[in-house]
């Protein structure tokens, strides 16, 4: 390579390496750092904040076992979906199709006050014996299940055709071909969304404040709601939220690079 | 209806996809222990009909028989007929999640039913035997494209089947690689494989083939022995045929 050309490279590299800093992320830790302060130095946040963190124990509880449970429903539809028997394949695209017409905070109340209820009489127990944080749970797994379907759905018709056929050739059942090798291959594929839902999830599970479930958001409106110190309560509510999503959508980004090098 | 020696029997095949039809009317017949190569161009149905023995293309109209097994009867339990016939594809078609020697092992584990063990011990052999078992525990990514098909070659035969099919194993292939294919194929006829393989390469047909299946636009217009059908072809199209593939 001659002289000139090497120094255009160094200088372009230098440019792009100016412009593709991330300030959004200088910008927003900035945010998070100066509430920190604020919740360090001021004792009007720093009581909000002690008030609602007790709440971050049940937002995770409800994010984990909701996910874990729409990870199963979503896989089992996402199966459905792509069923060669037309019973089957309806039944999940009518699941689907039914939760993503209907707005979420519409869905929690609905399967909390209605569906809850209605499943409960028919197994035969008592309605009022199935706690808030259930129902809570219930309603964003069969939420998210609808949304994990279409990301399991598309991570199955992202694997060649010649996988399935290369399995069932050897004598494999399609059961065995696709939990052996195109569920592997698919779910390593969609993990990125996977993880992205996971985030979506914890955020939507502020909605079950609806439901009185004394997560974070129910204590920030209770907060604000006994003392009046709104900027407190929703600024310190805000700061959790943030730190918390930005530092799964970090790690996300990393995990993504990491599957990225790996090749596929 | 058969006689003990014909391991494969294709009688009035038909395959329509929609309104195109892929196949009309093949029937041949296959003994135990014979390499048969199909030549044809593009879009003539040699896939198709490949596929159709062990069941991958389901016919429209007539019958497959594999070792007197009726593959279009319903109750034949298809899954135990294709682990008795082997398929090297085009593309390879590698688990591309599981190492060299859990791509070979894999089938024999869970259709086989064999211990760990034993499909290991099996599996490091039949690398041995298409020469990389140093590659057992490489991923599929990692290997060019010849090794690629020489495992999914020991994939198969860790089966332990009873024919092998190819469509094209080595179209895929840079020049350089496609003898290292070939020569495990041509060990393989040797060793008295039934085979039933789609291939442009002559000097695999001249050297391995008993007969050669000339088909055009889904019809068998010749089968002869390779000599005669390379050198020495009966009807025109086979003719035409010829004189494009030998021209590059
Ligand atoms: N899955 C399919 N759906 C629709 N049409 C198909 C399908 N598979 C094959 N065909 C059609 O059937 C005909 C025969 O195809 P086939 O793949 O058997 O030919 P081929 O001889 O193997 O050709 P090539 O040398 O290109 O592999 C072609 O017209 C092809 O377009
Ligand atoms: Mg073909």
């Amino acid at each position: 390579m001659t002289g000139p050309e090497l120094q255009l490279q160094t200088e372009t590299d230098w440019r792009s390496a100016w412009q593709e800093f991330p300030y959004w992320l200088i910008a927003i830790i900035g945010f998070l750092v100066l509430v920190a302060i604020l919740i360090f130095v001021n004792p009007e946040y720093r009581q909000a904040f002690d008030f609602i963190v007790p709440g971050i124990a049940l937002t995770a509880r409800i994010t984990f076992f909701g996910f874990a449970i729409a990870m199963v429903i979503g896989l089992m539809a996402g199966l459905g979906r792509v069923s060669r028997n037309t019973i089957i394949r309806n039944t999940a695209i009518t699941y689907i199709e039914f939760i993503r017409g209907v707005p979420t905070l519409v869905l929690i109340l609905t399967v909390s006050f209605t569906v809850v209820p209605a499943a409960s009489n028919l197994f035969g127990f008592e309605n009022s014996s199935v706690p808030p944080e259930a129902r809570g749970i219930i309603s964003l797994a069969i939420i998210y299940g609808a949304f994990m379907a279409e990301i399991f759905r598309a991570g199955i018709e992202s694997i060649p055709s010649g996988q399935m056929e290369a399995a069932r050739s050897l004598g494999m059942t399609y059961t065995q071909a696709m939990w052996r090798i195109i569920l592997p291959q698919a779910v390593r594929n969609v993990s990125p969304a996977l993880g992205n839902d996971f985030i979506a999830m914890l955020k939507d599970s502020s909605l079950l404040s609806v439901l009185a479930i004394r997560e974070i958001t129910q204590r920030s409106r209770l907060y604000a709601g006994s003392t009046f110190r709104f900027d407190e309560a929703y600024l310190v509510l805000t700061f959790l939220y943030l730190s918390m999503t930005i530092g799964l959508s970090l790690l996300l980004r990393w995990y993504e690079r990491r599957l990225g090098k790996d090749g596929r | 209806m058969t006689d003990r020696e014909d391991i494969i029997v294709v009688e009035s095949l038909h395959k329509y996809f929609g309104d195109v039809q892929a196949v009309k009317n093949v029937n041949f017949t296959i003994r135990r222990g014979e390499v048969v190569v199909i030549v044809g161009p593009s879009g003539s149905g040699k896939s198709t009909v490949l596929r159709c023995l062990n069941h991958l293309e389901v016919p429209t109209h007539g019958a497959v028989y594999i070792d007197g097994v009726h593959l279009e009867d319903k109750k034949t339990n298809i899954n135990a007929v294709r682990a008795e016939v082997g398929m090297v594809f085009q593309q390879f078609n590698l688990f591309n999640h599981l190492s060299v020697i859990d791509n070979v092992m894999i089938a024999q584990r869970l259709v086989r039913k064999r211990s760990k063990e034993e499909a290991r011990s099996i599996a490091m052999q039949q690398l041995e035997r298409v020469g990389i078992p140093e590659k057992a525990d490489a991923y599929p990514r990692q290997l060019s494209g010849g090794q690629q098909q020489r495992v999914a070659i020991a994939r198969s035969l860790a089966m332990e089947p009873k024919i092998m099919l190819f469509d094209e194993p080595t179209s895929a292939l840079d020049p350089e690689m496609i003898k290292e294919v070939l020569d495990v194929m041509l060990d393989l006829a040797k060793a008295g494989m039934t085979m039933v393989v789609v291939t442009h390469e002559m000097g695999f047909g001249r050297s391995a083939a008993d007969r050669v299946i000339f088909m055009d636009d889904g019809q068998i217009i010749e089968i002869a022995p390779p000599d005669q059908l390379y050198a020495n072809p009966q009807h025109a199209r086979t003719k035409l045929f010829l004189s494009k593939i030998l021209k590059h």
